[in-house]
Formats: structure tokens, sequence, C-alpha cells
């Protein structure tokens, strides 16, 4: 028996890099650098430590990660297999441009059957599009269960267990595999690829696929498949320069007089 | 009139603060049809009929509280169908959204998360979203099925507007999905006596400048004297500060209160995406460098060791 771990990561741009649009109103990802979504990088550790756990209970595990994205998303990819994960699909393909989440996650939801997978695991959010939605989205095209949001996770006998903390309370939660599971940056900090991590990883196998290979049709996915449409895109006008005072002695009355002018105090 | 479901985010029959914003909204798309389910069900009916609910759709059957999510989406797909709705709304809460984004799947239709406002347009709802840590302001629809749409708390202000808020029992058959995830246990959080984070109208954070989980008193003092509710930055929720529940940013809380007043926190994209839409922006910071002083609308360069004491002893005087 081989646990076989599937763990969705995107490549997105850069946060601090200014992000913005491109002429069809899609994220630009051509002109700002892009990287592993950081909160991707908790699921590829929380893979890790479940096959790692596996391996010390003499079972086997394989961890394969998945991204959807252009043809530098193979970054992402890299940087998953140098912290440890073993192989690697890449879906890539023109017509892909602007797809939407319900493209997205139909062509997710494919690749990891294609796969193979006993456990699929995802962040809790994209850094860029911040949905927080996919990894549900995922169970339900899948038929399997949904544990998602989890701040802590294992895995045992074929049981997924973990605890979801939510709004007003904090809940703690158990599936039969196969299932999909998502992991919050509460999860535990994502260990860092070592040097002979980096050299393996070039060797570890990064298979590609497009849409013929999954049976998907151009129409399906895209700008034009897409489900919602943006119309428009407006950089927020920069906050008014506002009053900055040096605290000389008397900076919180001041403050507390403008609390007042501003009546909230 | 066409009808709009609005999915009920409450606490055992308590209505939250957001989803009577979100009747706001659905009364610009048509008559609100509220779907109210689990413990206390029921008892949400006078809240939503004294804020436009034409009917309330009711289920508590204990599916809801033992499994996660699915039962819910079973139950909003049984509204769904016997409504025949214009547009689904439901809160922007984690677990609303994937509610919402199931439903979506089932009835093929596209799916808008966290819209900031929302209005009726020629072809069909138009929401407004911010992106990119608030830096984009955009405008979408759906183009395809019956627009589900989430919305972020505090987006309309919260209108009276008396209807007939009639209850009726919705009939739900639960999928063989519903039971594929158990709840074992449940703690509930426990009130701290303070606002809401999401719903106030005040928010005082604290962030790594605090120092010490002791420190936060004084941070707690100013939020005491303002009737304000407590947040964190990361930094100092992963030093231990401050419970995570506090966190305000990307992987937080998201705020837009009328007030948000930053100590000891640097500003960073992150954070910034979690309190960006503040209406007044103050900071007390001791580096005149630090990126928050970009947003501010007042700002004081100091320590806030000092600054802060300070200030509450004058907003109590001032409240005396
Ligand atoms: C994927 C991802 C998600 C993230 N999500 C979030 C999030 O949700 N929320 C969040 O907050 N961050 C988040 N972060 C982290 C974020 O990048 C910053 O690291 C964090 O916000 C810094 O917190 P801080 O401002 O308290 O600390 P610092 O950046 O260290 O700033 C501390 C500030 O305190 C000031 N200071 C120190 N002493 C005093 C004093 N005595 N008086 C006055 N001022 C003083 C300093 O001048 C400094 O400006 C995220 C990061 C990533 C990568
Ligand atoms: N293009 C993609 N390729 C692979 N995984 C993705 C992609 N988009 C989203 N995901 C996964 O779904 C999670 C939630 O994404 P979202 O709902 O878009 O915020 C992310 O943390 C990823 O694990």
């Amino acid at each position: 028996m081989i646990l076989r771990i599937v763990v969705c990561v995107k490549y997105v741009p850069d946060a601090t890099g200014g992000r913005h649009f491109t002429d069809d109103l899609t994220v630009d990802r051509d002109d700002v650098d892009g990287l592993l979504s950081e909160l991707d990088e908790y699921a590829v550790e929380q893979a890790l430590q479940i096959a790692e756990e596996c391996q010390r209970a003499g079972a086997d595990a394989e961890i394969t990660v998945l991204t959807v994205g252009p043809e530098d998303a193979k970054d992402a990819l890299r940087k998953a297999l140098s912290m440890g994960a073993d192989k690697a699909v890449h879906v890539e393909d023109d017509d892909l441009h602007g797809t939407d989440v319900m493209g997205t996650s139909l062509v997710l939801a494919k690749a990891i059957e294609k796969t193979g997978y006993d456990l699929v695991i995802a962040g809790m959010a994209s850094t860029d599009g911040t949905m927080g939605v996919l990894p549900a989205i995922l169970a339900e095209r899948l038929g399997v269960p949904q544990v998602t949001l989890l701040s802590e996770v294992s895995v045992e006998d074929g049981t997924v267990k973990g605890r979801r903390d939510g709004d007003t309370a904090s809940e703690q939660l158990e599936a039969s595999l196969p299932a999909v599971v998502s992991v919050t940056d509460q999860s535990g900090e994502a260990r860092y690829p070592s040097f002979k991590g980096i050299m393996a990883a070039k060797k570890k196998p990064v298979e590609s696929l497009d849409l013929d290979d999954l049976d998907i049709e151009a129409e399906e996915v895209g700008l034009e498949g897409a489900w919602t449409k943006v119309d428009e895109a407006a950089e927020r006008p920069a906050r008014t320069a506002g009053t900055i005072v040096k605290d000389e002695d008397e900076g919180g009355k001041q403050l507390a007089a403008f609390l007042a002018e501003r009546k909230f105090v | 009139m066409a009808e709009v479901l609005v999915y009920v985010d409450h606490v055992d029959g308590a209505v939250r603060k957001p989803t009577l914003e979100l009747l706001t909204l659905a009364r610009r798309l048509g008559e609100p049809v509220a779907v109210a389910l689990g413990n206390g069900a029921a008892d949400t009916a006078a809240a939503l009929a004294e804020h436009g609910a034409v009917k309330v759709l009711t289920s508590d059957a204990a599916e809801f509280a033992d499994y996660l999510v699915v039962p819910k989406v079973d139950a909003l797909q049984a509204a769904y169908e016997a409504v025949q709705p214009a547009a689904v709304l439901v809160p922007s809460s984690a677990e609303a959204k994937e509610i919402a984004a199931r439903l979506a799947v089932r009835i093929k239709s596209g799916i808008i998360t966290d819209a900031v406002d929302l209005e009726a347009g020629d072809e069909g709802p138009v929401a407004t979203q911010s992106a990119f840590a608030a830096s984009f302001t955009t405008k979408s629809r759906i183009t395809q099925g019956t627009p589900v749409i989430t919305v972020k708390p505090n987006s309309a202000a919260v209108e009276a507007a008396p209807a007939a808020g009639a209850v009726e029992a919705l009939a739900v058959t639960f999928s063989d999905a519903a039971s594929g995830t158990k709840v074992i246990a449940r703690t509930p959080r426990e009130s701290t006596g303070r606002p809401e984070l999401t719903e106030a109208a005040i928010v005082v954070s604290g962030g790594r400048g605090v120092n010490g989980a002791e420190n936060f008193a004084i941070i707690e003092a100013l939020a005491d004297s303002l009737g304000a509710a407590v947040g964190a930055s990361r930094a100092a929720v992963d030093a231990g500060w401050y419970p995570h529940s506090n966190q305000v940013g990307q992987t937080g809380k998201s705020v837009s209160p009328q007030l948000y007043i930053a100590s000891g926190i640097s500003g960073a994209i992150q954070h910034r995406a979690g309190m960006q839409t503040s209406k007044t922006i103050v900071a007390i910071n001791k580096d005149a460098e630090a990126p928050i002083f970009d947003l501010v609308d007042y700002g004081v360069v100091g320590d806030l060791f000092e600054v802060v004491p300070q200030l509450t002893e004058e907003a109590n005087s001032r409240k005396g």
C-alpha cells in the first residue's frame, strides 16, 4: 500500500511587486515576478509531514505536486520538489489563459483523477485571487469528503483528522480517504529547501499535460469559457496625505483632539 | 418582483450583522427570501423580517451540526430549487463561502466572492470587489447560470424595512456526500465582551512593537475607552501575544471599520490587505519611515508606550 498525495500549488505574482491587470482584465503574470504562493508552501509542508509519518509507520507515500498555469509556473513546481515532493504535473495550454475558478477546478479535478490519489492537499487561498473556495469545489467535483481550513492535520489508518478554527468555534473533524484537505498558515512553518533538495529536484520528473490529455474542450475553459466577467478594473486612488506629527510629550493628546474632531471620542 | 435567496449566518438563532447588511443589498435586486439552517433557525425570523425578508425558510436537522458544510449545501440547493431565485447572496464567512461555491458547481453557475458592493445591472447584478490587497477596485458580473455572490461584512448599512418574514419549513433530502466529514467535537470561542472584530465600528490593533503578551493590556485599555474591538498583526500573533482569531490581514480577518488605529505595526502589504478600506486610519509608530504612514489620516511618530496610554486617558476623560 502506498499513500498517494497530490498537492495543488499555484504560481502567483509576487505580492510586493506592484500587481496589476492586463488589457483583457486578467491578472498580469508576465510583467511581475512570480513565485510559489506562500500559502501553498504550508500545503507542501503538511504533505511532507504526513508522508514522513507514514514512512515511520513502515508504509510508503508518494507526493505529486500539481499546478495549472503558464510556462513559468514550473518555478513553483521546482520549489515544491526541492522542498521534498517526489514528482510534478504541470497542466499548460494556451487555451487556459483567463480561466476562472470553475474552469481551473475542472482542470485540476481531471488531472488529479488521471494522476491517482488518496489525499489531495491545497492551500487555504491563493495570494492573488484570494477566493479560498477552490478546495471545497474540488471535493464537490471529485465526490469525496472535504476537510478544509485545517490548522492541524494527521492521517492514520485511512482516516484524515484535523482541527478547523472557525469564526465562532473550533471543530475537530474526521473523514475517510480519499479526501480533499486544505491547510491554513497556522498549520506549521514550511521548511526551506536544502542545497541537497535543490540539486535533487533538478532530476525529479515533471510531466506536462494539455487540455487534450485531460479530455477537456477549449470552450470549457479560458476567458471565453469563464462564467464570470470582469468589466472594469481601476486602481484605487491613493489616500490623501494625512497629518503626521512627532510626539513631543503631547502626541496622545493631539491624537485625541483629532479623534474628537471626527467625533470618535 | 424576482426573489433573491439570502443565506443567513447566525449563532443559535442570533443573526450576525453581515446578514442584515446583505438584506439591504438583496433588496436592490428583488425580494429577499432568507434561508436559516441549524439550531435556533426559526428564531432568526423576527430580525430577518424587520430587515426585509419576505419569507424565512428554516430547517434545524441535526445533520447541520454533525457534519461539515455539505448538509448545508444540500439545504441551500433545496431552497434554490423551491424558490428559483434571480440570485443567491451569501455572507463572506469562511464556511458560507464554501457552501456558496459548492452550490454554484451543482447549479452550474458562476461565482463571485468577497464583493464589497452590489447593484442591479442590465445583465444581472454587478459586484464591486477589491483586488491585490485593495489596491484595485473591479466590477464584475456572472455570465452563466443564476448569480451566486458572497459579500464581505461592512459592505452596506443595516436598514429597517419591515416585511412579512413568514416562516416556512424547508424540506431537505440529504445527499450521500452529506455525512462525509464528521464534526467529532466543537469548542465555542469564548466571548471577550468586546465587539466582534469584523463588525466593530472601531478597531484598535497592536503589532510587533507592542513587544509582549502582557503589554497588550495597553492596547485593550485603549480599545475599551473607545468601545472598540482589538486586532493584531501576524507578527504579534505568531509571537503568541494575541490569539489568531484577532489577526487582521490577508490570512486573518479583513476589517473595514469607521476608525482603525494601528500601534507598533509597520504596514506590510499582507496587513494592509485586511484594513486598507477602513474609513479613517490612524497609526502610532516610532519609525517615521514605516509604510503604514502612507495610509493614515493622522499619524504620530513616537513610542506607543507613551502615546497610547496618554490617548486612552484623554479618551476616558472626554467621556466622563
Ligand atoms: C502569505 C502571507 C500572509 C500574511 N498574512 C498576514 C496577515 O494576515 N496579517 C498580518 O498582519 N501580516 C501578515 N503577513 C505578515 C506580514 O508580511 C508582516 O510580516 C507583518 O504584518 C508584520 O507585523 P508587524 O507590523 O507587527 O511587525 P513589523 O513589521 O516588525 O513592524 C513592527 C513596527 O513596530 C514599530 N515599533 C516597534 N517598537 C515600537 C514602539 N515602542 N512604539 C511604536 N512603534 C514601535 C516598528 O517601528 C515597526 O514599524 C503575511 C505574510 C505572508 C507571506
Ligand atoms: N492554478 C492552480 N493550480 C494549482 N492549484 C491551485 C490553482 N489555483 C488554486 N489552487 C489551489 O487552491 C487553493 C485555493 O485557491 P483559491 O480558491 O483560488 O483561493 C490554493 O491554495 C491552491 O492550493
